[in-house]
Order: C-alpha cells, then sequence, then structure tokens
C-alpha cells in the first residue's frame, strides 16, 4: 500500500478511536484526558498495534498541540486579572507552589534520578488542570460559589509560575554546564519577563495587527503568531509552549473570546493528539512496576492540594466547608503535567519517569473530578449539621 | 443603598452579590460569553450557591424588566422629595394631545423648556432614556423631571403642542 494510505488510515482508526472514547467519557462525566492516555498506551511502542508511518505525524501533531493549549489558556486570562490574581493571592500561591512541589522532588529524589528529574517531577505534581478544573467547577453548579474566586486565582498563578518554569526546566534539561545553565536560564526569563511586559503594555498594538471581522483571518493571523513566537521561545531555550501562551496573554477582550471560539475545535483535534503521543512513547508494560508509586505519589498529593486549595480559601475568609471544596476542586491534574513530563522524556530522562507520570495523572485525571462529585453530599452535610 | 461585592472570576468572568436584609445573599455570575447565573447562597453554608439559575440574554433582560419596572417610577418619586425644587412628574399622552403617533423628538422638550424627558410608561413597561425618534402613542405616560415651572410647561406642550 502506498505510504500515504497507510498514514491516513492509522491516523484516522487513532482519530476515530479518541472519537469513541470521547462519548463514554461524556457519558460517565469525566474527564476525557484519561481515556486518551490508556488509547495512547494500547498503540506504538510495546502497545497492541505498532505505529509505523505515522508516528512522526503524530509527534508534529501533538508539538501543536502543546501550543495551541497554552495559547488557548493564554486567551482566558487578560493581563489585568493577572496582576490582581497574583497581588491578592500570592501567600496562597506560594504555599501552593511549596506544598506540591515537593512530593514530585522528593520521590524523585529518594528515587535517585537526580536533581533535574527532581525539578521535572515537582512538576508534575505541582500543577493542576486548569482545564479538568473548571469543568469540575461548572458542572457541579461551583462557579458562583465564594471559594471559586480563589480556586481560579491560584490556578492564574499555577499558569503564570509555569511560565517561568517551563524556561527553567528547558535550559536544565538542555543539560549545560552550571555556568551555560545559568546564563540560558538568565536570558529565558530576561525574554519572558519583556514578552510579559509587552503584553501588558503594548497588547493593543497586537490586537490591532491581529484584529480582523473575518474569522478565517483572525484565525490565520492568530495561530500563525503563536508558532511564530513560539519557534522564537524555542530558539532562545525559553520553551515554544510559554511563548504561545504569552501571545495568548496579549490578545484579550472581545478578541480574545473570537479566537478562542475559533481555536477550540482545532485544539481540541491536535491537544487529543498529543496525549495519545504521550501514551505511544510509554510502553505499557512498564507502568505496572511504577503503579504502586503513582498511587502512592498521587494520595500524597491529593492531601498537599488540598491543604493548599484550604489555607488559601481560610485566608480568603471561607467557612470549613468551603475550604474543602476549594481544596477537591483543585485536585485534578491533566494537561500541563504531561507537557513537563513530555518535556523530560524528550530530552531522555530517567526512563520510569515517562510511565510514572502517566499513570499518576491516569489516576488524578480519573479520581479528582470523582472525588469532588462524591464528596459533595457530604460536605454539605457536614455543614448543615454545624 | 445595597453594598454589592464585586469579585473577578479569572477565565470566567465577574461575579456581583449582596446580603439582604434578610440575610439571604444573592449573586449574579457574569460570564464573558453572555450568559449570566443567577444565584443564591445556602442559609447554613453561606459560601455555596444552592441554586444557580442559567439565564440568556433575552431571559436576563426579561428579569431586569420583571424586577426593575417599577422601581424607577418609585425612584424618581422618591427623588422628587428628596431634592428640593426638582419635580417629576407622570404626564399621560391623551388621545387629543397634537404627538400621539409622532416622533417624541417633535416635541422640542428640552430646548423649549429646559425639563427632561426621562422614561415612557406603556403597558406597565418602563422605556428608560428614550430617544429623540421614540414614536409616541395616546395612553404613553412620560416621566418628566426639571423645575416646578418648566415641567408644567411640558404639560402643556403635550397637551395643546
Amino acid at each position: 500500500m502506498h505510504s500515504t494510505a497507510i498514514l491516513f488510515l492509522e491516523f484516522g482508526f487513532v482519530i476515530l478511536g479518541l472519537g469513541v472514547l470521547g462519548a463514554m467519557a461524556l457519558r460517565f462525566g469525566i474527564s476525557p484526558i484519561p481515556l486518551y492516555l490508556l488509547a495512547g498506551l494500547a498503540f506504538g511502542q510495546g502497545g497492541i498495534v505498532p505505529l509505523a508511518d505515522s508516528e512522526e505525524f503524530i509527534s508534529v501533531g501533538a508539538e501543536l498541540g502543546v501550543i495551541l493549549l497554552l495559547l488557548t489558556l493564554g486567551l482566558e486570562y487578560n493581563a489585568d486579572e493577572l496582576v490582581s490574581s497574583l497581588r491578592g493571592n500570592l501567600r496562597g500561591g506560594l504555599v501552593d507552589l511549596v506544598l506540591n512541589a515537593a512530593p514530585g522532588a522528593i520521590a524523585a529524589l529518594l528515587l535517585g534520578w537526580g536533581p533535574v528529574a527532581a525539578v521535572a517531577m515537582a512538576g508534575v505534581t505541582y500543577a493542576t488542570s486548569s482545564g479538568i478544573t473548571a469543568k469540575v467547577l461548572s458542572d457541579l453548579g461551583w462557579i458562583g460559589n465564594r471559594e471559586t474566586p480563589v480556586v481560579l486565582s491560584l490556578l492564574v498563578f499555577e499558569d503564570l509560575t509555569m511560565a517561568l518554569y517551563l524556561p527553567v526546566l528547558t535550559a536544565l534539561l538542555a543539560g549545560l554546564s552550571l555556568l551555560n545553565g545559568a546564563i540560558t536560564v538568565a536570558i529565558a526569563l530576561g525574554t519572558v519577563s519583556v514578552v510579559l511586559l509587552v503584553a501588558l503594555r503594548f497588547g493593543r498594538f497586537i490586537e490591532a495587527f491581529v484584529r480582523s471581522p473575518n474569522s478565517e483571518v483572525l484565525l490565520l493571523k492568530v495561530v500563525g503568531l503563536a508558532l511564530v513566537v513560539a519557534g522564537l521561545a524555542q530558539q532562545l531555550q525559553v520553551s515554544a509552549a510559554v511563548g504561545a501562551f504569552l501571545v495568548g496573554i496579549a490578545v484579550s477582550g472581545e478578541l480574545a473570546e473570537d479566537a478562542r471560539a475559533l481555536l477550540t475545535p482545532i485544539r481540541d483535534l491536535f491537544a487529543a493528539v498529543f496525549f495519545v503521543f504521550f501514551g505511544l512513547q510509554t510502553d505499557p508494560r512498564a507502568i505496572l512496576p511504577v503503579a504502586g508509586l503513582a498511587a502512592a505519589l498521587a494520595l500524597v498529593s491529593m492531601i498537599t492540594k488540598l491543604l493548599a486549595g484550604a489555607y488559601a480559601a481560610r485566608r480568603a475568609g471561607i467557612a470549613k466547608a468551603g475550604q474543602a471544596r476549594a481544596g477537591i476542586a483543585m485536585i485534578p491534574r491533566g494537561e500541563f503535567n504531561i507537557v513537563i513530563a513530555g518535556l523530560a522524556v524528550g530530552a531522555g530522562a530517567h526512563p520510569d519517569l515517562g510511565p510514572l507520570a502517566a499513570a499518576y495523572v491516569l489516576i488524578l485525571a480519573a479520581f479528582g473530578p470523582l472525588a469532588a462529585r462524591l464528596v459533595q453530599p457530604f460536605i454539605t452535610a457536614i455543614a448543615k449539621r454545624a | 443603598m445595597v453594598d454589592i461585592e464585586q469579585t473577578a472570576l479569572p477565565g470566567i468572568g465577574l461575579k456581583h452579590e449582596f446580603t439582604t436584609r434578610s440575610g439571604r445573599r444573592v449573586g449574579v455570575v457574569s460570564h464573558r460569553t453572555g450568559r449570566r447565573d443567577l444565584v443564591i447562597y445556602d442559609v447554613s453554608d453561606p459560601d455555596r450557591a444552592c441554586e444557580a439559575v442559567k439565564l440568556n440574554d433575552e431571559e436576563a433582560e426579561a428579569l431586569v424588566e420583571l424586577l426593575g419596572a417599577p422601581r424607577i417610577v418609585q425612584r424618581l418619586n422618591a427623588l422628587h422629595s428628596q431634592v428640593e425644587g426638582l419635580v417629576s412628574l407622570q404626564l399621560p399622552i391623551g388621545p387629543g394631545s397634537p404627538y400621539v403617533g409622532r416622533p417624541m423628538g417633535d416635541a422640542r422638550v428640552r430646548t423649549r423648556t429646559g425639563a427632561s424627558i426621562v422614561a415612557v410608561v406603556r403597558g406597565g413597561q418602563v422605556i428608560t432614556s428614550p430617544t429623540p425618534d421614540f414614536g409616541l402613542a395616546a395612553g404613553d405616560v412620560i416621566v418628566v423631571v426639571g423645575g416646578q415651572d418648566s415641567t408644567e410647561a411640558v404639560a402643556d406642550i403635550l397637551a395643546d403642542g
């Protein structure tokens, strides 16, 4: 068979399979991310069906998926929200960072994976999935709740932290010497600050350039700009994803709303490809040996997230029941954690890191929303009795 | 005055809430997409929205009219008694008025008297800030604000042209 035909067949069946899995996720009211990961595990390396011809294509699609994920995330926020969230919840955000980066970092060090893997694993346990959490809040009717602004600003804080963390991780993974590494990190942080400043101060010029009454033109301009900035960022070792995130932040208001509506279907396609690709790279046989470890890590970081969310909510004057809800809503991990693990795996980190991260996210992406649903009646009952 | 608390919901929109005199907390979540949620907070767990009613643009507008319409007239009457020298009158347009079927701007009320038409009440609904091209009909009630003399002059104009 012609190789293009094989490519279409392989890729087509993968996408079709994801569609069926997505429908199942919808029926059971869970996030499709764990199912996409499982699908990726089933194919490719060590899976039932190796994807010989389409793996390269899927890997490019996966990179695009990361860029689109971060671009649409950036579009959700505007610069003012970022600044005011930072001011209002700095303490809560820092507590969240320390409590939740610790489990991953400590686990990596105890396993003897070295300091770079520890930084990567810190990111894997730290970041809450803003996508899944936002869905939990909306599904359970928690958006109007008074602890929700606290949860959302913690998510903003985490996403901003990622903008600084990813470049540092990229530089560390590049395995540079201490001096060169320090220089690269400095360049990376400098670039991020400059771009952020430009986005905050001159966002309207970018908007004026991008704006168009024609949705096709708008789509092409936004995606093109994001890719160019992502490429430049990658060249400067800042991580392409962060470049795309910053472009998203620079565009705000109605324009961001329009752009997001246009980008969402494309993002959904390529993000699904990304999760599959991570699963493809991971050998399912390698998961079983680390499953216990992943479960333990998941349990510990559920507790640390719960504490971090509750702490931030208490500082905002929220009562006990609301504190519990704030903590539970923060439990799900998802896209970012896989992005981080993907970077580490791509740079040749310890062979167990990929499977561990996959198992960890599988547990928390599936269990996090479920926990919120299950616990809700208990919290209400407790509040009623008090 | 009701003390309304405003909170930003990053990525979602804005929330406004307040506590009623009877101690219930009520709020509105304004999504960026235009969707509104009317939320009512639990008595025993005051941080939790026990009811969240999704409203689209039209439904939100309908609710505003239901809640707001009588208030505007009421408030104008209160204003009347609060500020000395300021008068608000409700002037019915009779079937014999020369402005029936004509745009409101034809009466040139502000130019001729200095008083302002702030609202028109029609069929139980209040149309606030009507524009000059607003067509008047018999049975409309014009709400006019101004001084004692100028508002009376408006009554004459509307009755006799």
